[in-house]
């Protein structure tokens, strides 16, 4: 019986090959859109889902495109909206600095010389809980707008701003304001990118990552302790890392005249002389010198001049390219074809940098639509795993599970210590270890491990993995019937987008 | 290049295989001169051990007024420091490595750190990772460029105990690694022969991913063969079972408890097999803000006991093997108001092994009178990090000039010190 059976099915299998095999031209056109189709939800999303399927199918790919490049465009999930509602948000809905003023309160007791070491340990401990749950918190809801947000592509752009002005959430109290930064990357994630420079250079997160909020002028009044001091280190990455680019052609001095300029940019942690989240310029510590900056001179004008600098980094060729070059590597291929770069790197300069009309070029560009990038970029854990629950449209995650398994897969949630951010390469991600651990949740997951009460449906997870390769098909065909599902989730088809 | 040869050998030996490979087909076969392998195991303390509390100056007055209350006693007293060499003791609750001090197997390298001093822990850690103090955008770090050069002219494995792959030992080098704790063995989904046997033929192929996949079990295969008796596999278990805490400042390094389980596994690897020449492991939670004194009472006899322990274990191999201790950054030398010490520069580098000059107090001391301090508050680092390391790579693991240079760029050793004989 259970031989015929066999039979059956590998005359069933070997006609549908043979089927494969004869289509016709015009059949093979169908094919190559359907394709198309599903390489720009690839990119655009964080993994295929049957509601976007239907969409594109519906709206056609162009639509889908301007949709997804004006989000407020689209109305929100509800079940986006049904997960929020379940999560607990106590600590991110508290202003940052009422969270800090609570931590400072403590910190306040420790210094009571009558406390017993206990007490003090205690007390400390408190502290590590508050920073902990406040970042759990910010990671939960992270989690839930990247699986379940139509707005899919902001969320991607999100994922990419975050990694490129990154700050790391345990560094002294930045768990705090890790929510709010977060939402200000989504708002302005396809806004001008010199909105975005002016955003994170204003933020306390990124003020404190790195630390300009202790930099001073070393002469100026106010100039003392742990600020009395010039200090290049945000001057340093702003070149660096979040414009011109490593070659991006400043000198040492450039360095020096950035951090002078920068002076005074610092974080009131008392809530009375900052803005609403804490962002204080403090004049009294500002070097009111006159400095030259990439060749131009910049004179005092307090907070202006760091205005001014960044005025001039969101409009330089170098920036242009360095931005474009990443978002052909994100969007594209690891190594992204030069003419893409230099594509982009125009556009950017004719729109003012627009990141909106700077993708659109990108989404369009020959480069991005050339089948031979289609599945070639290796997700990042974070992509993978978030994918894995997208195509299998699993519903209430253990989210502190997922957050467990980006742990163990090295990229743990607002935890890159290093000012570059989480790189999205494979030669980054791909090792022995992280594979084995790869597949280890790819069966937990289709084992059920992270809601016992959903059953994934297995057809509908073929249809949002689409395509399988001979091999994986072959595979898939001769082992047992149960590990279907995990075949699937750890197949190399899940693995690149 | 070197990754590429490696991998591709590997997968030449299983290409369109089912099963998973043996691990000797993991690392090219060829000539070696394992017979008498060195090993280098490398213990790094996450979070910047007070290095003044360990290796005790119980004859500097200057020690006991900057720390009234978190001083270690003079030896002759209650809880006193356990004399060293009439100078320097060591902290009590170490006492399982005095037997070592006196057979002369260890010592220690005060006034040792990083040139640049950093004293974020993680600016700091990344400099003893990458070995290129000053400069954060080294790719690799030193033990997997160290690999790389032993595998030059012989084959070497580089095995770590943890989850992740520390920076240290990132890079161009496959690296093997022991889950911690005695859950190294607990079953994962790939030790399932029907799950394994899926994915060994979906990954059979010559491409990254399957190349990946091999070398991870096979990687697998090692640790399980040399530990899987001693600790059989749970059943049941899978990989969502894995540990999810990781501490900040920990890097997921784990608690000192775990480390007298560990440094047993990787005794038993470095034993069974003479490939297996290079270990890392860490252990985190050594910054000692306040109430530094019952921290280090807690966390100190586990360290010294795993030392220990894996000394024992390695007993046949001890003189051709050399255990480093280190630490990012040690702490102020005065105490704060909080009964703890804060981020400081120099620290003490320990150094083990049946090879060692030990029962010494090596570097350059200059005191703790305010005057030769760093900055007037910590204790300044009078020998570069890599001075000792390079050493180890001369003297223990035979490196040319070449080597040396590739495994520590921009580096001219400046203060050698002949702690090996």
């Amino acid at each position: 019986m259970r031989h015929k059976l066999r039979n059956f099915l590998f005359i069933l299998i070997a006609g549908l090959i043979f089927w494969l095999n004869s289509v016709t031209p015009a059949a093979a056109k169908v094919e190559g859109s359907q394709s198309r189709i599903r390489h720009i939800l690839e990119r655009l999303s964080f993994g295929v889902t049957a509601e976007e399927i239907q969409q594109v199918e519906t709206q056609g790919i162009e639509a889908f495109i301007q949709s997804q490049l004006n989000p407020q465009s689209i109305a929100e999930s509800p079940l986006l909206a049904q997960h929020l509602n379940q999560l607990d948000l106590s600590l991110i809905e508290q202003n940052p600095i009422a969270l800090r003023q609570q931590m400072g309160a403590n910190l306040k007791k420790l210094k009571n010389t009558k406390l017993s070491l206990e007490q003090q340990e205690e007390i400390q401990q408190q502290n590590i809980e508050l920073n902990r749950e406040t970042r759990d918190q910010a990671t939960y809801v992270q989690l839930a707008r990247a699986i379940y947000s139509r707005r899919q592509l902001q969320e991607v752009m999100v994922d990419f701003w975050f990694n490129h002005f990154n700050v790391y959430g345990a560094k002294n109290a930045i768990n705090f304001w890790l929510d709010d930064y977060v939402n200000e990357l989504r708002n302005y994630a396809f806004a001008d990118f010199r909105d975005l420079l002016q955003i994170t250079a204003t933020h306390p997160a990124m003020l404190i990552y790195l630390d300009n909020q202790f930099n001073s002028d070393p002469n100026s009044s106010d100039a003392r302790g742990a600020y009395g001091g010039l200090n290049e280190n945000y001057a340093r990455e702003l070149l660096e890392l979040h414009t011109l680019g490593v070659d991006g052609g400043y000198t040492q001095k450039d360095i020096q005249s950035l951090a002078r300029i920068f002076t005074g940019w610092s974080v009131d942690y008392q809530g009375k002389k900052g803005n609403k989240i804490g962002f204080y310029f403090n004049a009294r510590r500002h070097d009111q010198g006159e400095k030259v900056f990439l060749g131009q001179k910049i004179t005092a004008t307090g907070m202006g001049e760091g205005e001014q600098a960044l005025d001039i980094l969101a409009t330089h060729p170098a920036t242009a390219r360095f931005i474009s070059y990443k978002l052909a590597q994100y969007f594209v291929a690891d190594q992204p074809p030069a003419t893409l770069v230099d594509n982009l790197a125009q556009t950017f300069l004719t729109s003012n940098g627009n990141i909106k009309i700077v993708l659109d070029t990108l989404i369009h560009s020959k480069e991005f639509n050339d089948p031979r990038f289609y599945q070639q970029k290796f997700k990042t854990p974070y992509q993978y795993l978030i994918s894995l629950v997208r195509m299998s449209e699993i519903v209430q995650p253990d989210f502190k599970r997922i957050k467990g398994m980006l742990n163990q897969l090295s990229m743990p949630m607002y935890m890159c210590v290093a000012p570059t951010g989480y790189k999205n390469t494979q030669q980054a991600w791909l090792n022995p270890q992280s594979m084995l651990q790869k597949i280890g949740f790819a069966t937990a997951i289709a084992n059920g491990s992270l809601n016992r009460d959903f059953s994934l449906d297995d057809q509908q997870l073929e249809a949002n993995l689409g395509q399988l390769s001979p091999h994986t098909q072959q595979v898939i065909n001769q082992s047992p019937p149960k590990l279907l599902k995990a075949l699937l989730l750890g197949s190399p088809e899940a693995m690149y987008r | 290049m070197k990754r590429r040869k490696l991998l591709s050998i590997a997968s030449l030996a299983t290409a369109g295989m089912l099963t998973p490979i043996g691990w000797n087909s993991w690392v090219a076969t060829g000539k070696t001169k394992s017979a008498k392998a060195k090993r280098l195991v490398v213990v790094f303390l996450r979070g910047g051990i007070d290095g003044l509390n360990v290796v005790i100056p119980h004859q500097e007055a200057d020690y006991y007024q900057a720390r009234p209350t978190i001083a270690i006693p003079y030896p002759q007293e209650e809880n006193g420091a356990l004399d060293l060499d009439g100078f320097f003791g060591l902290h009590p609750q170490l006492k399982d490595l005095m037997p070592l001090w006196q057979d002369r197997n260890l010592a220690f390298i005060h006034g040792s750190g990083s040139p640049i001093v950093e004293r974020s822990h993680f600016q700091a850690q990344d400099y003893l990772e990458n070995g290129t103090p000053g400069i954060k955008s080294t790719r690799d770090g030193w033990m997997n460029r160290l690999l790389g050069e032993l595998c030059l002219d012989h084959q070497a494995l580089a095995i770590n105990v943890g989850n992740t792959t520390p920076y240290i030992l990132k890079g161009d080098m496959p690296s093997a690694n022991l889950k911690p704790g005695i859950n190294s063995t607990a079953a994962i989904a790939t030790d399932n022969p029907l799950i394994d046997q899926a994915f060994s033929y979906l990954y059979s192929g010559t491409d990254d991913l399957s190349k990946a996949y091999q070398d991870g079990q096979a990687s697998r295969q090692l640790i399980i063969k040399e530990l899987g008796e001693q600790y059989p596999a749970r059943e049941g278990r899978g990989a969502a079972a894995l540990r999810e805490e990781m501490i900040a400042a920990a890097r997921g390094a784990r608690n000192v408890n775990a480390f007298v389980d560990d440094a047993g596994e990787v005794a038993k690897l470095l034993l069974s097999d003479p490939k297996n020449q290079l270990v890392f492991m860490d252990v985190s939670g050594w910054d000692t803000h306040i109430n530094q004194a019952n921290i280090l009472n807690r966390l100190l006899p586990s360290l010294g006991q795993g030392l220990a322990t894996l000394v024992e274990g390695i007993k046949p191999i001890f003189a051709d093997t050399v255990i480093v201790v280190m630490s990012e950054f040690g702490r102020t030398v005065k105490e704060n108001g909080n009964k703890g010490t804060d981020h400081g520069s120099a620290n003490a580098m320990w150094v083990l092994g049946g090879a060692i000059a030990g029962g010494k107090v090596y570097g350059n001391w200059q005191g703790l009178n305010r005057a030769s301090l760093y900055q007037n508050r910590d204790l300044a680092v009078t020998t570069d990090f890599r001075d000792v390391l390079d050493h180890i790579l001369q003297a223990h693991l035979s490196m040319d000039a070449n080597s040396l240079k590739r495994v520590f760029p921009n580096y001219h050793p400046t203060n050698r010190i002949d702690f090996l004989t």
